[in-house]
């Protein structure tokens, strides 16, 4: 069989075999759908309120892309201030640990009264605040284990500390980042929910979440957990085809 | 002025938690133009420290480097370097790396220009047909080789290397030691080498120098020019089996094995 057509089958295969186990589980304990909705529930929850979801599905990612983009400068940023410096590393981290041991869940009420009525304000820092930490941790810890040859190799034809950073920290670091972006996205994603269900403002899937919950509507949850699997499966590859693109060079050959 | 390069009465000493740690203690240094000196020791005796002060990337507490009639204070490009570790860029084809050099160091040479220069360097190597590799693709031999193109692709006058042949296997080694005399035919530079192999200082190098134990200090010279020979037979002399054991007689002094006879 040819790799492409095998690379797609097999996990389309895995899928289907999924949905019919599922539709197998609430048919043999015959429950109602709103105990348990069955896939065969979903694709009519996904016509009736089409329109709906390709509003809030809009919504719901240009937010997440957005607060990640955020989290990417700023992130970086601070991995670059600790990466280069000791006293700065040594100030910065444990406040950014403790920063990040605070349950988001408890932040979002705090941030919604703060900024109230800017949703999409509100929205965005938390899937900012959410996602920064993994990628400031991995650019510091890129940067900071430079081996000192590769800075000798830079510095003894006379090259500026900026030349150094541009040529060699930056993309040696870039495999890290990925690694650290890859987690971020999906965090991200999570943060733009949490604000969009626990404090819903008419905008989003969260939103469209929680009025299935309000109306007893189990097929429409359900078929919102669906599209959301979708949406984060879908920015996870857009990270791993930057990936590729970017730092493709630090996937090795299988032959050495 | 004769000599390339004139380390005069340099002493170092680093700064640790036990208080400063003496790692030169005046040492004298001379390689005349278009020689190479090889530079052997005990470990940890200060040779890493006698490159870097070279290359200009540290200054000595006390003494002074001097590199083509000028004092060196900072990093200057007229030096290369290469180390045991090749550190090629691994996001840049082995052109790329070898180019990497001539984007720093200013000069007149366009992309083309800049490419042509380091295609012939690696031709004279042996890696032409590897241009467009990625350093993970290569083993650590044609990584080393990549690894000197790149330290002198900007006609360096000094090349410093720092055991650049300790981390390869035998055979690889003395291949690259047959390598580095073909580039010294086609690019004249000085040259310093830090090694542990004695062998390998009395091939490559004109002059062989002992540094004594920490600190160190010149123990001993010895001239091991060998009226031409390039060709490896020539380390199975009963000449070179000779200096072989003079060289291994003085390290063992250094490390403090051995005590020094003294007439009496």
């Amino acid at each position: 069989m040819n790799d492409t057509l095998r690379a797609w089958l097999v996990p389309s295969f895995a899928i289907l075999i999924f949905l019919a186990l599922w539709e197998l589980l609430v048919w043999a304990n015959g429950w109602p759908n709103y105990k348990m909705a069955s896939p065969s529930d979903i694709g009519p929850a996904f016509v009736k309120y089409w329109p709906l979801f390709v509003e809030y599905t809009w919504d719901t990612l240009w937010r997440t892309v957005v607060g990640l983009i955020v989290a990417v400068i700023v992130g970086t940023g601070i991995g670059v201030i600790m990466g280069f410096s000791r006293t700065m590393r040594d100030a910065l981290y444990p406040l950014l640990v403790g920063f990040n041991a605070v349950p988001k869940a408890t932040v979002v009420p705090v941030i919604a009264l703060l900024f109230v009525g800017q949703h999409d304000f509100n929205t965005i820092l938390i899937a900012f605040m959410i996602s920064f930490f993994p990628i400031a941790v991995a650019v510091s810890i890129g940067l900071s284990t430079l081996e000192p040859e590769y800075r000798d190799i830079l510095k003894s034809l006379g090259a500026s500390n900026l030349t150094i950073f541009w040529k060699i920290a930056l993309p040696k670091t870039l495999p890290e980042f990925f690694g650290a972006l890859k987690v971020a996205v999906t965090l991200a994603f999570i943060g733009t929910n949490l604000m969009e269900i626990v404090e819903p403002h008419g905008r989003g899937l969260g939103h469209l979440f929680d009025s299935g919950k309000i109306n007893a509507d189990y097929p429409l949850m359900f078929a919102v957990l669906i599209a959301l699997a979708a949406l984060g499966i879908l920015l996870f590859y857009v990270v791993v085809v930057l990936e590729k693109i970017f730092a493709g060079w630090a996937e090795r050959s299988q032959t050495y | 002025m004769t000599n390339l390069i004139d380390i005069k009465g340099v002493t170092h000493a680093y700064a640790t938690k036990a208080g400063p740690l003496p790692v030169l203690d005046n040492l004298n240094i001379s390689v005349p133009e278009g020689e190479f000196c090889a530079v052997v020791g005990p470990s940890g005796c200060g040779k890493s420290t006698l490159t870097r002060l070279v290359a200009g990337l540290m200054k000595p507490d006390e003494g002074e480097v001097w590199l083509h009639g000028e004092r060196v204070t900072s990093p200057r490009s007229t030096v290369g370097m290469a180390f045991q570790n090749p550190v090629l860029l691994e996001w840049r084809t082995i052109l790329d790396n070898v180019i990497l050099p001539l984007e720093i160091v200013p000069n007149k040479m366009n992309r083309a220009q800049k490419e042509e220069r380091a295609r012939e360097l690696l031709t004279l190597v042996g890696l032409d047909g590897f241009e467009d590799k990625r350093p993970s693709e290569l083993s650590g031999g044609m990584r080393q080789r990549a690894s000197l193109c790149r330290a002198i692709v900007h006609k360096p006058e000094v090349l410093i290397m720092d055991e650049p042949f300790g981390a390869l296997d035998a055979f690889t080694r003395e291949d690259l030691w047959q390598t580095m005399h073909a580039l010294r035919a086609e690019e004249p530079f000085t040259g310093v080498l830090i090694t542990h192999d004695l062998r390998e200082s009395i091939y490559l190098a004109d002059e062989v120098i002992v540094l004594s134990g920490r600190p160190a200090t010149t123990q001993y010279r010895m001239d091991t020019r060998l009226g031409g020979r390039t060709d490896i037979d020539m380390l199975y002399t009963p000449e070179v089996g000779k200096m072989l054991y003079d060289l291994r007689d003085q390290i063992e002094i250094a490390q403090g094995r051995k005590v020094v006879e003294t007439a009496e």
